[in-house]
């Protein structure tokens, strides 16, 4: 079971419900830091990143003594990442997004691609055995979504099942529709921490989950970012579900909106001071206030129930 | 000589479109004979590298010499190797395509020497 955590409005407490989520979850959890530009699961749950991959997209490098300048490649390109003018190819990588398409079209197999580094890929164990991955983007880099996609296929050496299902995961089949576990081994559940926003990134973040968990807060931007993160996954036709954090404040409206909306408001985190603290201080919610474990395995259980896994 | 003028419209009589890859059109106009057609600019609506797209156009269109009011570096870069010459026009004034080609018979177009601007993306998008 894949469950996204998003938000629309930064600073909701998407961190916070994910990492208390997961740490809610027994065995069998694996995090992943969807949010590439600025990560910060990892301060929470503290794993150990011993494994690293750097990713990025594929530009096209063109060999010029294949080429027939035939121009294929450039009216392929739906970016204008390429062009060809009389007997020159000119290759724009500023506008590239690494597709492959010039590379597949091309009648003189002349193209052959190189990686443009944009980021790395991080992966441990935590404390408690989960199996927790995250994406850094690197700075100066506009393009959150290659990273992200990695990052969603990537099979890390701490995965914590045997080597039949690593190598059934591994194959480009069972992951080109964005599901990450074979079948009949969904009782392994997956935690994704969205970026923060309502552009491509979280509909990336989004791509292949069974459930999305909507965080909010009840003021009128929680709201307008939630209507727009609920239209995504209208869009994408994925199950969704609310969490009102700071629960308390505000107003009425989100409640009301939900209500109207038919969408279930699945938990209430009240607005408290020690809850800020401790999160202040790095720690999970779960750890400031074990109360909150059984409510969030409660959650987690009413979830699978939406799903029916 | 065939040149290329940026416009918004589909006349020669057609006001100057100061803007390159984001022009509504094209006129193309052959210097010695008069003759004119206009084209609409495929890139006006494209979602980036609008200015590589109207390069390859021009280019393709046969022009010789482009006249605009900008040249991003892209579309510079796209332009040189295509041997279409970069003229810029003046932005200030409102001019119609013929004012533009009776400017550049006069020889009181300047060419475009590099290009006229940063490129509208910073690195990936």
């Amino acid at each position: 079971m894949r469950i996204v955590v998003a938000s629309g409005k930064g600073g909701t407490g998407k961190t916070t419900v994910a990492t208390s989520l997961a740490l809610s979850a027994g065995n069998s959890v694996r995090f992943m830091d969807c949010d590439v530009e600025a990560p910060n699961a990892a301060l929470f749950l503290q794993p150990i990143l011993d494994t690293r991959k750097e990713v990025g997209i594929q530009l096209p490098v063109v060999d010029e003594s294949l080429c027939t300048h035939c121009g294929k490649c450039a009216e392929v390109c739906e970016f204008h990442a390429i062009a060809v003018i009389g007997k020159k190819v000119l290759i724009f990588p500023e506008l590239c997004h690494g597709c492959g398409s010039c590379t597949l079209i091309c009648p003189e197999k002349a193209i052959s691609e190189r990686l443009d580094v944009m980021g790395v890929l991080e992966s441990g164990l935590t404390a408690t055995g989960m199996d927790f991955a995250q994406g850094v983007m690197n700075v100066g880099e506009p393009m959150a979504v290659p990273i992200i996609r990695e990052l969603k296929k990537w099979n890390p050496m701490s995965f914590p099942y045997g080597d039949d299902v690593r190598g059934a995961i591994a194959t480009k089949q069972s992951y080109a529709d964005g599901r990450l576990l074979p079948e009949g081994r969904n009782d392994m559940i997956e935690i994704r921490d969205s970026p923060p926003g309502a552009s491509c990134p979280v509909v990336e973040t989004m791509r292949g989950a069974d459930f999305i968990l909507l965080v909010t807060e009840p003021t009128p931007f929680g709201l307008h970012d939630l209507k727009q993160v609920v239209g995504i996954t209208r869009e994408l036709e994925i199950p969704i579900g609310v969490v009102v954090n700071r629960d308390g404040i505000g107003d009425n409206a989100v409640e009301a909106y939900c209500a109207e909306a038919g969408i279930p408001i699945l938990l209430r985190i009240p607005m408290e001071r020690r809850f800020a603290e401790a999160i202040a201080s790095g720690k999970t919610l779960v750890e400031a206030a074990p109360e909150y474990r059984p409510v969030f395995h409660s959650l987690l259980q009413d979830i699978s129930a939406r799903v029916g896994a | 000589m065939k040149i290329a003028i940026s416009i918004s419209g589909n006349k020669l009589e057609s006001p100057f479109d100061p803007h390159f890859g984001r022009a509504a059109a094209f006129c193309l106009v052959d210097s010695e004979t008069g003759e004119w057609s206009a084209h609409e600019n495929p890139a006006l609506s494209a979602s980036g590298g609008a200015g590589v797209q109207a390069a390859q156009f021009i280019a393709k269109l046969g022009a010789q010499a482009v006249v605009s009011g900008a040249y991003g570096p892209k579309a510079f870069d796209t332009l040189s190797p295509a041997e279409v010459e970069m003229y810029l026009a003046p932005t200030d004034e409102p001019l119609t395509a013929a004012d533009i080609l009776a400017l550049f018979k006069a020889g009181k177009l300047n060419k475009a020497a590099a290009a006229s601007h940063a490129g509208h993306h910073e690195g990936h998008h």
